[in-house]
């Protein structure tokens, strides 16, 4: 309790240029992708097979010979799209049907929450693995399993924020006023969960990074030719000791991007005062 | 008490139900047709008949979901696919006995490490030790199971080489076989596990430290020592029951992974490699069973929670004389 | 001279504002208690009182910061103390009552767990002494069923019982000095009387020596010796209370006494202009910006100076203070006088009954219901308050919810202007829904966080008389400005408002619709005194304007007394007792309106001995016959418990609910209030 420990007290805001910095160098690569990367993300070069990391292939090549930073880059382009479309998708979604059930209330509220309940029971990748068979591997198939998977802790989330505003006064003013239930909901309801679905998108986000690496180097993601962090690992994990920089590089890539989204989504959180708590 | 106990089981009936309705969905009903999904499309019609007629694809999904449903609760667990005459309860049951033994073990190292280095963090707030923790938490959450996986095993199963790198046992060899084979599979779940949980109770530790009656405690003073063990440690705790329930059950999710860097004979593998022979029933069952125990680890910590704490637990056994 | 207990000296506390700085809450503070002393210290929310409560057990919170000053107990100074050592002087020499006790205690143990914890750390009790103990304590407590309450946890006690409970906890360690956070802050006024009464025989039994910290001046009045008034930090003012209070020398303590309103006068408190600033400079006088005897030489912050021996003052111009007061108290504003009782009334309740149902799981028997409002009858005339007054629980609350529309009654009439209301807010038409507006307690909730003020006043005037935000925003513009609130309001989110100026705006919105009813639902509680003589003005103006008529809720009779013409006391749903104002407060005649008044305290008048006071306010209530009769030190065995009490007719429309004759209650009044009526 001295004047010491209280200026002690700001907390490693290295850190947080650190993540916001990964961010944006990982934002860049992925936009630019085609001006960064030396070479075409699927080029097979036989003459060059598994060499190491040097002036011409800075990551090194794998066994087909393809260019280990050109795919590491465009798999960014890969990851942050999938991530931030099913985010965006599942925060929207899940922000609608949270607002929606928290006011309405009653056995839509019963139904809709019944479901989400049992979605959530199926522990992560056991619904995206059980979407997959269904439904097969692509793009489309990952950010709709994703959607799916995420949405769910989305409607609790922001039902339970919802919820804590619906008994308020003004609400209630609302009620008394005469106000149209849309109006209710959309103007009154809506921008109070705002905050709230923000700190959503960008945990969402990164957990979402997370999942389509794990789900493509379990096989079941997007497919082969196209550049993916997850693949890339599953692919050159074997060769771990004689050549590690075809898995260690993406590996790199995947663990960067998620620490900074990490780190950019709890400063988010602070700074809007959200209580991040414990979400799964 | 009486009347919640029922209510509490009759909400889990109605969840399993709905779970398994969209995993049937996601799986069976979903546009297109089955057979063909699970063949592909250069099968040979001869098969796709086959496959059809084992799947009795001709009645129609409702039917069929009825009959699986009442066969899994019965006991008959269906036919595998991919692996012809393999029932699949006595395979499921094998792996997961291997699965609960690696939980198991993660969750018996993770949660008391978690507990300790989340208790510690958030009574040393801002000090070092709790940055350390901060920083280590966030690697935890960040690094993908895979590439802690692959690391460790780099590390101890080929650099060291002191344990073994993957799994080469059989899956029904006994326990004390698969134990060397169980260390860094575990040591990458308790990583993740520690992670997660030890950022709630850190949190929670904070929260109960400015809380009013740790400040009256201090105030009629009671000794430091005894704030801890009495005030903070118990209250802090309490809320996290659940999350760290949560964790215990994510554990399900997080082998799959885990259990394919390792090729550790477990359900997490063979959902993978159900998930790759497209062996339906096989993927089902598992979905189903992992929710199942999802539920009730859940289930648990509601009760731990309820039983843990005075008003809640006396909400359940009103007293009379109530005023 | 008694013994020397507690010195503090300069003492400054300050926290973290924003990375660097640190933010003085406490500047410069002096006090000396001795043995046997009954100090109090008071000031609105923010002037440090609280801070400096905790300061004199050396204690600062989270992260605030000692700058400087010390605080001595005999010899030890308590801030450079080592943990060890000052928690064995915390609640073994001083103790501490905290201000909310259901927040302070911990949930997790037992209220005997909890006393015996102070028991066996400071006094080394423990087994069957310890046990022995916490009864001897608890039934000093005044509860009747010690070793019940024992084996409690706090959540399962009420209020009042929580705060007994935590007193137990003080006196458990036997200290020397016991400092008292708000003690009373949020208990019914009967609850509140009860553990004055209590207090105040400890310090005179055991020459216990109390700090008493409380926004309430009617409390430090009451049960105190000597006051600190806090303003910003600073003691302005610091003597005797029969001085201070009777000639208040500094510019604040002036304003505050007469901010609060007063059960003994019918008259409209004086709000004290501008509000509280978090001190930045501190070469200047505190209360600078918001005096109206300020000087330029006020620039310069004036010395605490001794005036008599009883009295020291913060001012460099006191003597202007203290000559002026006597004028300034004579300006009463009066409420506009009851208008001719013939004229038809504007809201009529009638025979309004309404119950909650308690959940339950067993979906196929019949809910149970509990009834909260009882065949209420009650009229409200055009351009009048009528006052609903009661203790937490009556049900008062509900019969605003019914009258909006948000909660269908069980049965009964809700008409305005001869209209009958649909019970169902959504089944009104859009005039219906005009004439009746409500305003509620908790400012912080009742605005939109999200919207502007140009925004909240812009949706009654579109739903009500479909203008457009361009149309609407003169009218706006016009009614902040009857609130006092210039334009610059119209662009603030109510974040960026202080709580009387959010509950002004609410005022405003409710005004905007043009209605002819305004239900107000204990719009004052949350506010400072200040600021509540400020909010009670604008819409006693507001009423006179637009002639609205207004059905004010309050469990505050001083609040009610100044601004009501009519009122109607509620009990367990019912109402007991139903008249004009002045009838109702000066020669009120229900036993339950009687005991209630006897418990108002007041700075003017001493403490009743209080009605009834030895039974516990919180047995449930009776079902069937008159429920007030467990609390009734009048009760009839029979007749009570048997038959629902007549409606007694007395003279001006003042009724009341009771098997007594007026004579009897007459005769009961005066054993209790001693009025001269």
């Amino acid at each position: 309790m001295s004047l010491r420990t209280h200026i002690g007290n700001i907390r490693l805001p290295w850190a947080v240029w650190l993540g916001g910095g990964l961010l944006i160098v990982h934002l860049i690569m992925a936009l630019f992708a085609a001006y960064v990367a030396p070479y075409s993300p699927t080029a097979i070069d036989t003459a060059h097979i598994m060499e190491p990391p040097s002036p011409s292939h800075w990551f090194g090549t794998d066994r087909y010979g393809r260019d280990i930073f050109s795919r590491v880059v465009y798999g960014g382009q890969v990851a942050l799209l999938i991530s931030l479309v099913s985010a965006a998708i599942s925060v929207l979604v899940g922000g609608f049907l949270g607002v929606t059930t928290a006011y309405i209330g009653g056995v839509f509220d019963d139904t809709v929450m019944r479901i989400i309940d049992a979605m959530i029971a199926i522990p992560g990748v056991l619904l995206l693995l059980v979407i997959v068979t269904g439904l097969g591997s692509g793009t489309a198939v990952i950010v709709l399993a994703m959607v799916l998977s995420y949405l769910p802790g989305v409607v609790r989330v922001i039902r339970a924020t919802a919820l804590e505003y619906v008994p308020r006064e003004f609400m209630l003013a609302a009620r008394v006023r005469g106000e149209h239930v849309w109006h209710i909901v959309w103007v009154e309801l809506w921008p109070n969960v705002l905050d709230v679905l923000f700190v959503e998108f960008a945990m969402r986000a990164s957990w979402i990074v997370l999942s389509v690496s794990g789900l493509s180097f379990l096989g079941f993601g997007v497919n082969p030719p196209i550049p993916d962090w997850g693949l890339m690992v599953s692919e050159n994990r074997a060769m771990l000791v004689t050549a590690p920089w075809g898995a260690l590089f993406p590996m790199l890539a995947v663990s960067t991007l998620v620490v900074a989204l990490n780190v950019v989504s709890d400063e988010i959180a602070k700074l809007l005062g959200v209580d991040r708590g414990a979400r799964i | 008490m009486m009347w919640d106990i029922v209510r509490r089981v009759l909400t889990i009936c109605v969840t399993l139900f709905v779970v398994a309705a969209i995993i049937f969905a996601a799986t069976e009903v979903l546009p297109g047709d089955v057979a063909t999904a699970i063949l592909g499309r250069e099968a040979a019609p001869k098969r796709l008949a086959a496959i059809r007629q084992q799947l009795q694809l001709d009645r129609p999904a409702s039917e069929r979901y009825w009959q699986w449903l009442g066969g899994f609760v019965q006991g008959d667990w269906g036919q595998s696919l991919a692996r012809p005459d393999q029932a699949i309860r006595p395979l499921v049951l094998e792996r997961l006995r291997n699965t609960f033994w690696l939980s198991l073990l993660a969750t018996c190292i993770g949660v008391p490490l978690a507990i300790i280095l989340g208790v510690l963090a958030g009574l040393r707030r801002n000090q070092w030790l709790d940055s350390l923790v901060s920083v280590i938490s966030l690697i935890g959450m960040s690094l993908p199971e895979f590439v802690i996986g692959s690391l460790l095993m780099l590390v101890f199963g080929v650099m060291l080489a002191i344990l073994p790198a993957v799994t080469i046992v059989q899956a029904d060899a006994p326990l004390t076989k698969l134990l060397p084979s169980m260390i860094l599979p575990t040591l990458t779940l308790v990583i993740v596990m520690v992670a997660y949980i030890l950022r709630m109770i850190r949190s929670s530790v904070i929260d109960i430290m400015q809380s009013e009656y740790v400040q009256m405690a201090y105030l009629k003073g009671v000794p430091q020592r005894l704030i801890i063990w009495r005030y903070i440690v118990p209250t802090a705790l309490l809320p996290t029951i659940n999350a760290v329930g949560l964790t215990v059950a994510w554990l399900i999710g997080g082998v799959v992974v885990v259990e394919t860097v390792f090729n550790f004979p477990g359900i997490g593998r063979l959902m993978t490699s159900a998930v790759s022979d497209r062996d339906l029933p096989l993927v089902q069952a598992l979905g189903l069973i992992g929710a199942f125990i999802y539920i009730m680890i859940n289930v648990v910590a509601d009760v731990a929670t309820l039983w843990l704490t005075p008003r809640l637990r006396t909400q359940f056994w009103r007293p009379n004389e109530e005023t | 001279m008694n013994e020397l207990l507690l010195t503090v000296c300069d003492l400054a506390i300050g926290y973290p504002h924003g990375a660097q700085q640190i933010r003085p809450v406490l500047n410069g503070v002096h006090l000396q208690i001795r043995r046997g002393d009954r100090i109090g210290i008071v000031g609105e929310s923010g002037c440090g009182k609280s801070t400096l409560a905790q300061a004199l057990l050396g204690f600062v919170r989270d992260n605030g910061v000692r700058m400087r000053g010390s605080v001595n107990y005999g010899s030890e100074e308590l801030f450079g103390l080592a943990p060890d050592r000052l928690q064995a002087i915390r609640g073994a020499d001083i103790a501490f009552v905290p201000q909310n006790a259901g927040q302070s205690l911990a949930p997790h143990r037992t209220v005997s767990d909890q006393i015996a914890e102070v028991l066996t750390i400071h006094r080394g009790m423990t087994g069957h002494v310890a046990v022995q103990r916490i009864n001897a304590l608890l039934t000093q407590m005044r509860f009747a069923n010690p070793t019940q309450i024992a084996s409690r946890y706090p959540h399962q006690l009420s209020g009042g019982q929580q705060q007994r409970i935590a007193l137990a906890i003080a006196l458990a360690g036997e200290p020397k000095l016991l400092v008292l956070d708000e003690p009373t802050t949020g208990l019914d006024v009967t609850t509140q009387a009860q553990l004055l009464a209590l207090i105040h025989e400890l310090s005179r039994d055991t020459q216990l020596a109390t700090v008493l910290v409380s926004h309430d001046l009617a409390v430090i009045a009451q049960s105190c010796q000597r006051v600190l008034v806090m303003y910003a930090g600073s003691v302005v003012e610091d003597g005797e209370v029969s001085h201070i209070f009777r000639q208040p020398s500094h510019p604040y303590t002036r304003g505050l006494l007469a901010a609060i309103p007063d059960i003994t006068q019918a008259r409209l408190p004086v709000p004290l202009p501008g509000q509280l600033r978090h001190m930045v400079d501190s070469t200047q006088c505190v209360f600078l910006d918001r005096c109206q005897f300020a000087q330029p030489d006020c620039a310069v912050a004036p010395p605490l100076i001794q005036l008599t021996p009883q009295q020291a003052v913060r001012c460099h111009h006191w003597q202007t203070v203290t000559q002026q007061v006597d004028r300034k108290y004579d300006t009463t504003l009066l409420p506009p006088v009851a208008a001719a009782s013939a004229q038809a009334p504007v809201l009529q309740l009638t025979a309004l009954s309404a119950t909650y149902a308690r959940p339950t799981w067993q979906w196929w028997r019949p809910t149970k219901t509990i009834p909260v409002v009882q065949q209420v009858d009650l009229h409200v005339q055009a351009g009048q308050t009528c006052a609903l007054v009661g203790e937490s629980g009556s049900g008062k609350s509900t019969v605003a919810r019914v009258i909006a529309g948000l909660h269908p009654p069980l049965h009964g009439d809700i008409t305005v202007d001869g209209m009958r209301l649909h019970a169902d807010v959504a089944q009104r038409s859009a005039p219906q829904r005009q004439q009746v507006q409500l305003i509620f307690q908790n400012p912080d909730g009742s605005l939109n966080p999200r919207h502007t003020v140009a925004e909240i006043l812009y949706r009654p005037q579109a739903v009500f008389f479909g203008r457009t935000r361009a149309q609407a925003l003169p009218h706006s513009r016009d009614m902040l400005q009857k609130m006092r609130l210039d334009d610059q309001y119209l662009e603030r989110l109510p974040r960026q408002l202080s709580g009387g100026e959010k509950q002004r705006v609410a005022i405003a919105r409710a005004f905007l619709a043009d209605p002819t009813v305004i239900v107000c639902d204990e719009i004052v509680s949350a506010l400072d005194v200040s600021v509540q003589a400020a909010v009670l003005q604008v819409l006693v103006d507001m009423q006179r304007i637009h002639g609205t008529a207004l059905l004010f809720i309050s469990h505050d009779l001083a609040v009610v007394r100044a601004i009501a013409q009519t009122v109607a006391v509620l009990f367990a749903g019912q109402i007991c007792e139903h008249g004009p104002a002045e009838s109702v407060m000066t020669t009120p005649h229900h036993p339950y309106t009687i005991m209630l008044l006897s418990a108002v305290l007041s700075v003017a008048k001493p403490m009743h001995s209080m009605a009834a006071s030895t039974a516990d306010p919180v047995q449930a209530v009776p079902a069937g016959g008159c429920p007030f009769r467990h609390r009734c030190a009048i009760a009839i065995a029979q007749r009570c418990a048997d038959q629902i009490p007549p409606v007694q007719q007395l003279a001006n429309g003042h009724q009341v609910r009771c098997h007594h004759p007026p004579a009897v209650l007459h005769a009961y009044r005066q054993d209790i209030l001693h009025l001269d009526m």
